[in-house]
């Protein structure tokens, strides 16, 4: 799943600039395990929100790769019928309840679905996903408290990787604790390697059991990074504001490599193994770019359908 | 407004740097704050100047927490400073929404006018390019709605730094709202510091026929529908209100009391916007002068989709005023929506590539 995400991220990077794809993609390169841990321990029937950051969430969930390079390209057959474009991506079907370009927006929304779970009394769960800007809210901290009050089945997963835009953490908040926020409302927080997939996954199946058991929500804070710019497909290092070096020791740490190296090492699988699942998995990519591309754009009476 | 043939040709941008670094040298007390103002693009190049020139003490970047920051700017504001608010999308401001409603529009008022919250807010409207529901969005008509609040959007580079100059020397709060499309349009801009008045709007255009009434990008297009209509002998007179609160009124009701049909342009929806407040006022003070129905032409009553094919349906542009006018001057029946495809493409429109 990883490597499917990564695979369709760098194709994507490397379509863009036909000019063909007229949304604005922000891409997680290098962030790949917190997506793929946290879903990985949550049930098909578990939901969960997402930010401008989407696209990696939207798979790890059991997204449809087709239909999120179809919405990609604005086309009829994409996950929202092209209306909603690379930061909006929703799919009820596999519990992908949506994704607000505006940040922390989609937070109270995670809160409301587990709301609804823990009234309705079943043991489904709920997974709010936002960056460490995220985090700066006003409406994180009140969901935090909102949340323990009702001992909701939510899980606050913020995949900190360091930067919002083109700022540093330090330079927006005045401490780096993230998931020592929740402890003032009795919420439990953990840091993680959010780089390695089964430490995250660990994390998140834990925080899943407290809800499943009505013991409410937990805070995951995945320490991770984005390799490439906030917005399109290119590194920005030259923009000046990260270095060069930094963004070379955390691809060091690619989760992807880290994952494979330990298979390998344990025996599970070898290399070529791993060579043939990358080559089924671009195979993957190129069917799905394939079909976004040639199938149809949204009808124009479309424009005015689902306002009311 | 008389340019001299001489002046320096400006870019949007440029000039809104400008003002803001010009504002900073003549008034200590101005200072910049806002998501990314300090950083490397400078909210797409805007405060990039300012903060080259003053550095983080006066420019600096905000946590992500716009509401609360917002109040933080009302207070000091009331303390002496005057501070300017930077929103790289105006959505953002619906965020800050209590802050701007509840506090900022309503203090001065509540201590009797012993108190005064000059507070610039600038934040620009996005458009094209697959930017969505969410940050496409034109907002005016929530802030107009709000007695307190000054909104101003100016269509030209020459008001974009004589407005936001204007602006914050204002002792009100003013919501500044930048028009994403327009930054790169050239324009005539004098280097020394100038002010365009608040509440003051422009003829752009002379004509008998027709008022067409717009603002920001809706100016442009005002302006190439006119050519259009040039040919099927209908001259239109462009108004750009430049202020939307507080509102020309005047300028208005004397170019309809000369043409005797309106038309309005909006970059915003239909349903209780801005249009439709102009519409009111002309019906309710200059009713006698009309000849036609009063048109509109805004956004339809959807959100913006983020594909380019329904994008570009979307959007209305000259033709479509062109069409509303020579509906009201009877020379067409009812506007149809012409198809995007039949539509020209403005320069402006033209070469606009992601990421946005
Ligand atoms: C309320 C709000 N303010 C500002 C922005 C502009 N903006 C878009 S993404 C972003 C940075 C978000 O950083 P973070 O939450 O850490 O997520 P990341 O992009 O790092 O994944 C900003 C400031 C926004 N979309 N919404």
């Amino acid at each position: 799943m990883m490597l499917l995400i990564r695979r369709t991220e760098e194709k994507i990077g490397e379509l863009y600039p036909e000019q063909e794809m007229k949304c604005a993609v922000h891409l997680s390169i290098g962030e790949e395990a917190s997506a793929v841990g946290v879903c990985a321990a949550l049930r098909g029937d578990d939901v969960i929100y997402s930010t401008h950051r989407c696209h990696a969430h939207y798979l790890a969930k059991g997204g449809n790769l087709k239909r999120m390079v179809a919405e990609l390209y604005g086309k009829a057959a994409g996950c929202c019928r092209g209306k909603g474009g690379s930061m909006h991506l929703a799919d009820p079907e596999v519990g992908m309840m949506g994704s607000s370009a505006i940040v922390a927006g989609s937070i109270p929304l995670a809160v409301g679905s587990a709301l609804a779970f823990s009234m309705k009394g079943n043991d489904r769960v709920a997974v709010a996903l936002f960056g460490d800007g995220g985090a700066e809210q006003g409406s994180f901290t009140e969901c935090l408290s909102f949340a323990s009050l009702k001992s909701l089945p939510v899980i606050f997963v913020c995949e900190n990787n360091l930067y919002a835009t083109h700022t540093h953490i330090s330079a927006r908040q005045s401490k780096d604790n993230i998931h020592q926020r929740g402890e003032p409302y009795g919420v439990p927080g953990t840091q993680i390697d959010g780089n390695d997939v089964l430490a995250v996954y660990e994390a998140a199946f834990q925080a899943v059991e407290r809800c499943r058991l009505g013991k409410g929500p937990s805070l995951l804070e995945c320490r991770t990074y984005r390799w490439r710019g906030h917005v399109g497909p290119d590194y920005d290092y030259d923009l000046g504001y990260r270095s060069k070096q930094e963004l070379e020791e955390w691809m060091r740490r690619c989760p992807i490599l880290t994952y494979e190296r330990s298979l390998v090492s344990a025996g599970i699988c070898s290399q070529s193994d791993l060579d043939l699942i990358r080559e089924e998995v671009d195979e993957e990519v190129a069917r799905a770019v394939t079909f976004a591309k040639s199938s149809p754009e949204p009808e124009m009476d479309e424009l005015l359908q689902d306002v009311y | 407004m008389k340019e001299n043939q001489a002046i320096r040709q400006a870019k949007y941008v440029e000039a809104i740097g400008e003002a803001l670094v010009q504002a900073m040298e003549c008034d200590e007390r101005v200072f910049v704050m806002g998501i990314g103002v300090d950083d490397p693009t400078g909210v797409f190049g805007s405060t990039r100047p300012a903060f080259k020139r003053f550095g983080k003490k006066r420019v600096f970047t905000i946590p992500l927490s716009e509401n609360a920051i917002t109040g933080v700017g009302i207070g000091a504001a009331l303390s002496g400073l005057r501070p300017i608010m930077v929103h790289a999308r105006n959505d953002f401001l619906l965020l800050t929404m209590d802050q701007l409603v509840n506090h900022a529009a309503k203090w001065s008022y509540m201590a009797g006018g012993r108190m005064k919250v000059p507070f610039t807010i600038r934040a620009i409207i996005g458009r094209g390019w697959g930017q969505g529901p969410q940050h496409s969005q034109s907002l005016q008509a929530l802030f107009v709605h709000t007695p307190g609040l000054k909104v101003v959007m100016p269509a030209t580079p020459y008001d974009a730094k004589g407005l936001l100059l204007a602006s914050i020397g204002d002792d009100c709060p003013v919501i500044f709202i930048e028009h994403r499309r327009l930054y790169d349009t050239v324009g005539p801009v004098p280097e020394e510091t100038y002010t365009v008045p608040l509440g003051k709007g422009a003829v752009r255009r002379e004509g008998r026929d027709v008022t067409v009434v717009a603002s920001s990008l809706m100016v442009l297009e005002a302006l190439q529908a006119s050519q259009l209509l040039q040919s099927d002998g209908i001259a239109a007179e462009v108004i750009d209100l430049r202020t939307l609160s507080p509102l020309d009124d005047e300028l208005v009701f004397d170019s309809v009391r000369k043409t005797g049909r309106l038309v309005v342009a909006d970059t915003g929806w239909e349903t209780c916007g801005v249009a439709a407040e102009v519409s009111a006022r002309v019906a309710s003070n200059v009713f006698g002068s009309l000849k036609a129905p009063i048109r509109r032409v805004c956004l339809p009553n959807s959100p913006t989709p983020t594909c380019p094919s329904l994008e570009k349906e979307f959007y209305p542009g000259a033709e479509d005023i062109a069409a509303a006018v020579r509906t009201v001057v009877g020379r067409g029946k009812e506007p149809m929506r012409p198809r995007a495809s039949a539509r020209t493409q403005e320069s402006w429109d033209k070469g606009f590539t992601g990421p946005f």
